[in-house]
């Protein structure tokens, strides 16, 4: 059924539809609301399947794959590529097939794939020369070739180069996945409601027990409203090494920006560590003495201090360790970090690396001194958890 | 065919695209509500106040604010009228039910007509208030534990939620809508939008004004685009100045009307630069 086509390319896409989605198109069309036109019916399975306009794209291409036999782009392509370019897959390499990667080098492999990519026009499977499932050719999966590349499937022969073909359960993992809502979600619990202000909200009960002791008399009793009372310090490493989770940085950022629960929410950032300043913009290099964020920020307020904590040691333990070639530090960045872990009453450290990789000098020094989750939703959870207890 | 599909059509004060169309008669058709993002100024809101002209049927708005809870829009049950009737005489106290004010999504229930409701930038509220909606709008009935009753509607009313994607909202709450992103509309849709507004416009003040405020479309680093209310704004600015369609093509009379920041008219003085001066936005777009 061409429809159903449709469904699965969509989710190969990795566009977010459901059963309950499809079963509404089946619905409407059943309804005859596609009007037995395909232009109606493209716009009638985007309404009801598509939920962002930042899918729309996704869409199209499924859509033309599937109705007009159009070429998907080639993403299997870039999926080798990107597999090929990153040095960490090399690493993975058993003593065999380092062995028998030396057949071809990496180079010459990764033309000769392309190569091949481009002369195959058609799926294949078996053989020994293309792209395709079984046989001994270098490429494709579930073959033999030793130090051939494999391209989604299961690895047959397991001599095949290991990778991660489709994750189709990644989503389901809560410790890796992070967006916006869920970043949000978890910040959510950061709270604690007390009284302040002028008294105007009218407390019902009190209304009532008063005014009936008063033999129905009315008497009314206002009081405070009750408020969130956490106020937050973000301090955000921007250091180089922090490159490659900057997306997820960002998404905690905005997620703290957007929630408007809190009294209120600093944030700044540093480069690698915490020195005499912290920057207020990251371009402008706008910048706050750290002694004066100790100063005027009281100690309630909660501090989350996202990083890798991943540096030289003598950025960490030395005077004038600081990486920036102009910037001098009078004291080492573990003083201020320990100020900081002094003054205020509740930190925590985020850390984007895994935790298993939490072995180096400086991650385990830093250790000592915040307690450190990694940043994924369960480690933001705890976090927050931690935030909230009362020492 | 279901009977009351392809209802609406658009009113004439609403230029409405055929997609869009078709995505409003499905939305009626099955039930759902009608999810409707797009740029500011794209006519969302209005959409709603369309749908609800074109179709003859009452409309109740729900402005959602970040202070909106779920529950206003149920119901609010008023203690203190009650406390105060009981004890000043006023009203029957005995009976709950005087002292349940229904809130728009009640009345929109309660209703024996269908209604056309609008939930107003449903984003603007808490995270969690599109998941409290949930079973509300799955099921179109809701519970009043102090009168034991169930409030459910009798005809399902036609739903139209817009957001500005401040938030995002849940998964659970968008697998149940219909959902359409409204696209800044293009020239040909803009020249019918505007002759709605503007019937006796001349056509040659058109074109130009068109010209020129596709053109600052196009330029990428404004804070705020203009979008179609600035336009209508500045078209009525430029007839109430007398302006001539050739001044439009040489300079921008009435700037201020389109652009509403201060940095971005920065960023519109540095475009004309780089255009060469005086002679811009003549572009062979159309």
């Amino acid at each position: 059924m061409v429809f159903l086509d449709l469904f699965y390319t969509l989710r190969q896409l990795k566009v977010p539809v459901s059963v309950t989605e499809w079963m509404a198109l089946m619905l409407a069309v059943d309804k005859g609301l596609a009007k037995s036109s395909l232009t109606t019916f493209y716009y009638l399975a985007r309404a009801v399947l598509i939920k962002s306009e930042t899918y729309y794209d996704q869409y199209d291409q499924a859509f033309g794959h599937v109705f007009k036999n159009a070429e998907l782009p080639a993403d299997i392509r870039d999926e080798i590529l990107d597999w090929l370019s990153d040095p960490i897959n090399k690493l993975e390499l058993g003593e065999a097939e380092l062995q028998a990667l030396k057949h071809m080098d990496l180079e010459e492999l990764r033309r000769e794939l392309e190569k091949r990519l481009q002369e195959q026009t058609e799926r294949h499977d078996g053989g020994s020369r293309w792209i395709g499932t079984g046989g001994t050719s270098p490429f494709g999966h579930g073959g033999a070739h030793p130090g051939g590349i494999r391209i989604g499937g299961s690895g047959g022969g397991r001599h095949a180069v290991q990778i991660a073909a489709e994750r189709r359960f990644r989503n389901y993992r809560t410790d890796v996945t992070l967006d916006v809502r869920q970043i949000k979600v978890a910040l959510k619990r950061l709270r604690r409601f007390s009284r302040e202000g002028p008294e105007d909200e009218l407390a019902l009960d009190e209304t009532i027990d008063k005014t009936c002791r008063n033999a129905g008399e009315i008497e009314l009793v206002f009081q405070r409203e009750r408020k969130n009372t956490v106020k937050v310090l973000l301090l955000m490493d921007s250091g180089g090494s922090m490159t490659p989770y900057s997306n997820l940085v960002s998404r905690l950022f905005s997620a703290a920006h957007q929630m408007t629960h809190f009294r209120d929410l600093q944030g700044y950032y540093f480069h690698n560590c915490v020195y005499q300043e912290v920057y207020k913009d990251i371009y402008t290099s706008e910048s706050e003495p750290t002694a004066s964020l100790l100063q005027n920020l009281s100690p309630d307020y909660k501090v989350i201090v996202v990083g890798d904590a991943y540096m030289a040691p003598s950025e960490l333990f030395s005077v004038g360790g600081a990486i920036d070639y102009y910037y001098h530090n009078e004291r080492p960045g573990i003083e201020w970090l320990q100020r900081i872990a002094d003054h205020f009453r509740h930190c925590v450290w985020l850390n984007p690396m895994p935790d298993r990789a939490w072995f180096h000098t400086t991650i385990s020094a830093i250790h000592r001194l915040f307690p450190m989750f990694p940043l994924t939703i369960d480690g933001l959870e705890e976090a927050v958890k931690k935030l909230m207890v009362r020492r | 065919m279901s009977k009351n599909f392809d209802m609406f059509t658009g009113t004439d004060q609403y230029i409405v695209s055929p997609a869009l169309k078709d995505v409003v008669n499905v939305s009626i058709a099955l039930g759902r509500p009608l999810l409707v993002k797009g740029e500011p100024g794209t006519g969302k809101t209005l959409l709603a106040h369309n749908i609800a002209r074109g179709l003859g049927k009452k409309l109740i708005i729900w402005n959602i604010k970040s202070t909106t809870k779920a529950r206003d829009g149920l119901y609010i049950y008023d203690t203190v009228q009650r406390l105060n009737d009981s004890r000043f005489g006023g009203g029957d106290v005995s009976n709950i039910k005087h002292y349940i004010h229904l809130g728009q999504l009640g009345r929109s229930f309660a209703t024996e007509e269908q209604v056309v409701l609008l939930i107003d930038e449903i984003d603007k509220a808490d995270i969690e208030f599109p998941n409290d909606l949930l079973n509300e709008l799955d099921e179109m009935s809701f519970y009043v534990s102090e009168t034991k009753e169930t409030i459910a509607a009798q005809t399902r009313p036609i739903v139209v939620i817009t957001s500005n994607s401040e938030k995002e909202l849940p998964d659970a709450f968008l697998r149940r809508c219909v959902f359409h992103y409204i696209d800044f509309p293009d020239a040909q849709l803009m020249t019918d939008i505007v002759g709605v507004h503007y019937p006796d416009l001349e056509k040659k003040l058109l074109k130009e004004v068109l010209t020129r405020f596709y053109w600052l479309r196009e330029i990428d680093n404004f804070r705020k685009k203009p979008s179609t209310s600035e336009l209508l704004d500045w078209i009525s600015a430029l007839i109430a100045g007398g302006v001539k369609p050739e001044t439009v093509a040489k300079e921008l009379p009435f700037a201020g009307a389109l652009i509403k920041k201060e940095q971005d008219m920065d960023v519109l003085a540095a475009a004309v630069q780089r255009s060469g001066g005086g002679r811009i936005g003549l572009r062979s777009r159309y």
